[in-house]
């Protein structure tokens, strides 16, 4: 008896003219779960959430959002969704606690609600100290945590992050994760996308990976990692060698080799024990890295490219 | 048909959300004011310059079979002027830095509110500015005795008039502009307008050739319905230039609010 689910897409398909951007995918998010797109940029994720968040509507397949078709009732799918978009924008004009009473007006939520809940939002995303300042001084970091208060100011059923921590240095990233944690413990759906895997790994119950418009992988970030991946991985770097020279030198070294143009990857159960038969076989990397198989090894494996070129 | 299924999915609030917005904008600092301010004395300084200095020079205009002094006979057309510069000055530059680079109706667009009612809201707003010049432009030619106190008030939704026709024309140029190079062949066009339009001279004056293109233009209809309220000449005529402005606000409204689907919801 699994509950209905929020998102549902069957087929699902995005073209800009002759350009297929998705293409044809399906989906299913449940209620409470942290949902991820993963993928490199023009895979299709930001397409997709445009056509959860009903701005853009598909060009063929079926879409449901909260049991609702886009294409009648966008409106009323809106009014419960929360959306932070890829590019801030927030609105200059205003100052940050404007910015959040201004956009509650948009769902019709009265003018005492609206300031009780942005001062309750402020302090959630810890800015009620810059309540009364205009949006251009504050940091990358914090103009994306005001985004994200703004997007929960109709307190929605679905919260929409298009890459939300792309181009934030690694604090205001960490700051920005606990709090996105935040929310999901409360039991909010969390709907993501990214091009980190990190991130996706932090974050996603389940995800999608996906690449030129559709989906190459799903399951939990830890299911994908043991079905496409071993455990550990051996990165061995070659001084002036090239990767692709030395790889034909360790066929059989684990379970799989995959030489990048900067060093080569030994995929093996078990690391150490690789890295021994590397040097028994005489090679002299000049550097050896073990480490846990990450979703970047997942992606590099199913697409045969790395995630952030 | 179309305009009341339109009709029956607006919601007012969502509507005023849009115009609380611009108010917000406008409280939230000195910039919005000094633009608002300077957008009010052009007509003026044309009224005094031309209307009351010329006039001196001119004396006397005949006009449908009635005598009026050159200033009686240019400050409706100033009036009419205002309406159309107030409302065209918030539809189209701010509109459009809106629309394509401060995001505010990507943004807008992520929550309940339709293309439409971004676009009524819009106008709302372009209206309310419109009327604050007419508005206090109607007080000037009350004071300098160019107008009698009723005929000015029964100008005045005239001008909320000529303020929606031009704001929906606005919104909907704004919508198919490239880039701010576009705005210079406006400029032109609004200025052509603003010369010809019957304002500084009688249309009768020009070759028929001529009278016949000023007809079809907008201000023209605009200063002929403000005039004819503001002198106290209400003819049946009136009505066609109403008319043709109320066409102005249907047409540019649908097509605005077309276009920003067109652009934004892709």
């Amino acid at each position: 008896m699994s509950p209905q689910p929020l998102i549902h897409a069957r087929g699902l398909v995005k073209r800009f003219g002759s350009f297929t951007a998705v293409d044809g995918i399906d989906l299913q998010v449940a209620p409470g779960e942290a949902f991820g797109f993963l993928g490199p940029n023009g895979a299709g994720k930001s397409s997709t959430m445009r056509m959860i968040s009903c701005v853009s509507l598909p060009t063929a397949g079926e879409l449901r959002i909260l049991g609702m078709d886009p294409a009648r009732d966008g409106t009323r799918i809106r009014a419960r969704l929360g959306v932070c978009p890829q590019l801030d924008n927030l609105d200059p004009d205003l100052s940050v606690r404007e910015n959040l009473t201004t956009y509650a007006r948009y769902f019709g939520i009265p003018r005492a609600e609206a300031r009780r809940r942005a001062d309750e939002l402020l302090e959630f995303v810890q800015l009620a100290d810059r309540a009364g300042s205009k949006v251009d001084p504050l940091s990358g970091g914090m103009k994306r945590r005001l985004t994200i208060a703004r997007a929960m100011v109709n307190e929605p059923d679905i919260v929409l992050l298009d890459e939300p921590t792309t181009g934030l240095d690694p604090q205001a990233r960490h700051l920005l994760w606990e709090r996105l944690f935040q929310l999901k413990r409360r039991g909010t759906t969390l709907v993501l996308t990214t091009h980190y895997m990190d991130e996706a790994e932090q974050l996603c119950d389940r995800l999608v990976v996906m690449d030129g418009g559709r989906i190459v992988a799903e399951g939990s970030p830890r299911s994908l990692i043991e079905t496409y991946s071993t455990p550990e991985v051996v990165e061995l770097r070659f001084g002036d060698d090239r990767p692709a020279d030395v790889a034909g030198k360790l066929a059989g070294v684990g379970e799989r080799i995959d030489p990048l143009p900067d060093r080569v990857l030994v995929y093996a159960a078990d690391g150490d024990a690789a890295t021994a038969e590397v040097h028994r076989r005489g090679l002299t990397p000049s550097s050896v890295l073990v480490r846990r198989s990450t979703l970047e090894d997942v992606f590099l494996h199913l697409t045969g490219r790395t995630l952030v070129d | 048909m179309v305009t009341t299924m339109i009709a029956a999915r607006v919601s007012p609030g969502r509507v005023g959300a849009v115009i609380n917005r611009n108010l917000g904008a406008l409280r939230s600092g000195p910039s919005y004011w000094l633009v608002l301010v300077s957008g009010f004395f052009e007509p003026l300084l044309y009224l005094l310059s031309i209307g009351v200095g010329v006039g001196a020079l001119v004396g006397e205009l005949q006009v449908g079979g009635r005598t009026l002094p050159y200033a009686t006979f240019v400050a409706p057309a100033m009036l009419a002027v205002s309406a159309m510069s107030g409302a065209l000055a918030e539809t189209t530059f701010n509109f459009f830095f809106k629309m394509k680079y401060q995001k505010t109706f990507d943004a807008i667009l992520a929550t309940p509110v339709r293309p439409f009612e971004i676009a009524l809201g819009e106008l709302g707003w372009a209206m309310m500015r419109g009327s604050l010049y007419t508005g206090v432009f109607l007080l000037v030619m009350v004071a300098l005795g160019l107008a009698a106190p009723l005929w000015a008030l029964a100008a005045f939704p005239a001008t909320i008039l000529v303020g929606l026709a031009f704001g929906s024309l606005g919104m909907a140029v704004s919508t198919l502009m490239r880039g701010w190079q576009d705005f210079d062949l406006m400029s032109t066009g609004q200025f052509a307008l603003f010369l010809f339009s019957g304002t500084f001279s009688p249309v009768g004056d020009y070759p028929v050739a001529m009278q016949v293109l000023i007809q079809a233009t907008p201000l023209y209809h605009a200063v002929e319905l403000v005039r004819g309220l503001a002198i106290g000449d209400p003819r049946w005529g009136l009505l066609v230039h109403a008319a043709y402005l109320l066409a102005m606000v249907v047409a540019g409204l649908l097509f605005a609010a077309r276009r920003l689907q067109r652009v934004l919801c892709v």
